[in-house]
């Protein structure tokens, strides 16, 4: 007995002293000021005239690029960008990253946290990343780089707006430059031309004409539009596609960027939200549409089964390959409002503020995006955000030949909506479950739509 | 003198002095400290705040965590990662128990070749398992075409895209995973059951369920906690079965708080939030071990 009670009252360091001592000691470690730095001071950028456009000026330099651009075509026509720029200046040096969109997604706030960023990288559009970056002081804005090289006159507004954020870093779509794109990309109407001939169909040259022809289609007993959406996502760009068609271009614009007073509860996105339902309940769609994965969805209709699918222009390469000469593609057909599709860019090309080399990076960007730049993105299967001269020498019947008129046809008409899930920094989360919701029969037309405002009113009065 | 010091450090316990103990573990400590204190220390302080994971964050105390009780898209996680609990844990050591006793009181010829086959899902890479699953699930997949094959077209149904049914029918695929390395951890449990046991439980009349309750069941108390407390934690902290399977989808019916800690930190820019999910999943785990310890292992 003695010789165990002295041990006993003397214990300084038991087990769970050590833990608590060891996590006050990590909160001290951790710092007590809040995470996060940023550059509180915006950067600054000089004016046009005092920018050097001219790379072979500025001595040896190595340019850090971060890019995502790694399947095939995509990694294809940037090697040989990047080779043609190196060769022009050779006191360029390149040092290419690319890694996976996700991976790129997760490490770039990292890598742009750090005081060696790259000097390019390649942002993604929207209040996770761009906007964030922008709030945050990382990234460069480029109006005067876009003055010296006439990168305004280059591109659309509708697809340079998607690179603007505001002063206050409090909403995109207008206000600064701080990024191009090399590539666009739209939702439109693939369709079976063998399957459509068999029943005595035409490509619809209008909505009203589509939609009449998905009845037919159902009553012979073919499955009209094939359709996966157990990824979530899916249904986005589904859903962005009819509501364009019912609300016209000018409405879900002012929606996703949040001018005007358009409401999500409006009659014309109800209608949208009832025709998508309908769709689901007419047996449009294959049965079980939230339990079937997009990639199996797509080879569901490679295979035959389905007339129309509805997806973006980034699948055409894929579905080429099994379907060959049967495949066609449109964009959605127009309304008596006009054409008008869901759509966008691909990442925006943006300079770091804490690059050392801006001019270069500037020029580097100039060079990728420019006309020789989009003949070589068009050679290697890709759709340039603006074609050059190579796309006169596609031929119309071709894939390839069909997405480029496409896209010109709607640059034309400036048809072009946002992607709905740019609307607020939470509205994937939303619009992705509560069109699972919708299709699913688990939300009224009125239910989902209110569900989408609910959001959308909290991010612009909070 | 000398005897005075040799005498005092006599009087200690052995092992004396106590502190020099500490040197010893100075290095583990140090390591265990910077990878798994400091991060947690981190993530406590980073759950206080509004944070975007690049400006500036605002304080907003223990707002994350009333978020986590309050706000349904928060707290449905964890009511989901609980009930998966029943599919990742407690079907899984079921099922092992049975077919540990059934291994271990029939011969079986060619043991080792099933004892292989069924532990092989917990080999697989989780990606192969989500894939493979995604497939038997589809409404074109095995499991309908199975379903239509023998008439019973009434119970096909679009699974991971039900509301209701989506999250049992990813649970299974977790029993399936799990309940292989459960088989292991009995089996050689039994083997360390003295035969005699068995022998004196026969000789007293005792048929297999009996038997089974007697003598195995008691005897592998230890391994079913290890059992238990390796598949709850494994099951809270699945991640990759439901990104990989439904993202959460249908609606939210199927989030669970490991993949919101992924989703808010990487993909929506609420580092805050996601911190606060990932303390909160913690002091879950922290909580169920405890109990299973105290539970099955009957330890204090």
């Amino acid at each position: 007995m003695s010789t165990t009670s002295p041990r006993s009252s003397r214990r300084p360091f038991t087990p769970r002293a050590l833990a608590a001592v060891a996590v006050c000691g990590a909160l001290a470690l951790a710092g007590c000021s809040a995470p996060g730095s940023g550059n509180t001071t915006q950067p600054k950028t000089k004016s046009a005239s005092k920018i050097s456009t001219d790379p072979s000026k500025a001595g040896k330099v190595t340019l850090s690029v971060w890019d995502q651009e790694v399947r095939g075509g995509q990694n294809a026509e940037i090697t040989q960008l990047n080779k043609e720029f190196q060769a022009k200046y050779p006191n360029v040096t390149i040092k290419r990253t690319s890694k996976s969109f996700s991976d790129l997604k997760t490490t770039l706030k990292l890598a742009l946290s750090g005081n060696n960023p790259p000097d390019v990288v390649e942002a993604n559009q929207g209040y996770p990343d761009m906007v964030t970056f922008v709030k945050a002081g990382m990234l460069l804005p480029l109006d005067s780089y876009a003055k010296a090289y006439g990168w305004t006159k280059r591109y659309p507004a509708t697809l340079l707006a998607l690179n603007r954020v505001s002063s206050d870093a409090s909403h995109f779509g207008e206000g600064k430059l701080y990024g191009l794109s090399q590539m666009g990309e739209y939702v439109g109407v693939y369709y079976n031309k063998t399957k459509l001939k068999k029943l005595g169909l035409t490509p619809p040259t209008s909505w009203s004409q589509f939609t009449a022809d998905l009845a037919k289609i159902k009553a012979k007993g073919e499955l009209p539009i094939q359709f996966g959406n157990l990824d979530k996502w899916p249904a986005i760009h589904t859903f962005g596609v009819i509501q364009a068609a019912t609300a016209g271009k000018q409405e879900v614009r002012n929606l996703v960027f949040g001018t005007g007073s358009a409401k999500w509860t409006s009659a014309p996105t109800v209608q949208a939200a009832k025709t998508l339902q309908s769709w689901t309940t007419k047996g449009y769609f294959p049965s079980g549409v939230n339990g079937i994965g997009y990639d199996d969805a797509n080879k569901q209709f490679a295979q035959g089964k389905g007339v129309f699918d509805i997806t973006g222009t980034w699948e055409a390469a894929t579905l080429k390959g099994p379907m060959g000469s049967s495949l066609g593609l449109m964009p959605t057909p127009p309304t008596s409002k006009g054409l008008a599709t869901t759509g966008g860019e691909s990442l925006a090309f943006s300079v770091t503020s804490k690059s050392k080399n801006p001019d270069v990076a500037a020029a580097y960007i100039n060079f990728i995006t420019n006309a020789h730049a989009a003949d070589v993105m068009l050679k290697t299967g890709n759709l340039p955000a603006v074609p050059g001269k190579a796309a006169s020498s596609l031929s119309s019947s071709s894939i390839e030949g069909q997405m480029v008129a496409g896209w010109q046809k709607i640059s034309a008409a400036d048809g072009l909506v946002p992607y709905l899930d740019y609307s607020t920094p939470t509205f994937y989360d939303t619009i992705t479950a509560a069109l699972q919701n919708l299709i699913g029969g688990k939300a009224t037309p009125q239910q989902f739509t209110q569900t989408l405002q609910d959001d959308y009113s909290k991010f612009h009065q909070g | 003198m000398a005897n005075r010091v040799r005498a005092a450090y006599r009087r200690r316990a052995p092992g004396e002095p106590r502190a020099l103990g500490y040197l010893y573990i100075a290095p583990a400590l140090v390591v265990f400290v910077a990878m798994v204190i400091v991060p947690l220390g981190q993530s406590v302080w980073y759950s206080l705040f509004s944070w975007d994971g690049l400006s500036v964050a605002t304080w907003v105390g223990v707002g994350n965590y009333t978020a986590l009780v309050s706000d349904p898209t928060l707290r449905g996680p964890f009511l989901h990662a609980l009930v998966l609990l029943i599919f990742y844990s407690l079907l899984p050591i079921l099922l092992g128990l049975l077919l540990a006793a059934a291994m271990s009181r029939v011969r079986v010829r060619g043991l080792t070749f099933f004892r292989t086959v069924l532990f092989l899902p917990q080999v697989l890479a989780m990606v192969v398992v989500a894939v493979t699953w995604r497939w038997i699930y589809a409404p074109g997949g095995l499991l309908n075409e199975a379903l239509r094959l023998v008439g019973l077209d009434g119970l096909t149904h679009s699974w991971l895209g039900d509301f209701t049914l989506a999250l049992p029918a990813i649970g299974v695929a977790g029993t399936w995973v799990g309940f292989g390395l459960c088989m292991v951890l009995f089996l050689a449990g039994v083997q360390t059951i003295p035969r005699e046991r068995y022998e004196a439980a026969r000789l007293d009349g005792a048929g297999p369920l009996q038997e089974f309750r007697a003598v195995t069941l008691p005897a592998l108390r230890p391994q079913i906690a290890v059992a238990a407390t390796l598949t709850i934690v494994a099951g809270l902290r699945n991640f990759d079965l439901i990104y990989l399977t439904t993202a959460g989808g249908p609606g939210n019916s199927t989030a669970v708080p490991a993949y919101e800690v992924y989703h808010r930190a990487f993909e929506i820019g609420q580092v805050g939030s996601a911190a606060a999910v990932g303390i909160g999943l913690t002091v879950l785990i922290f909580l169920l071990t405890v109990v299973v310890s105290r539970l099955v292992e009957g330890t204090q």
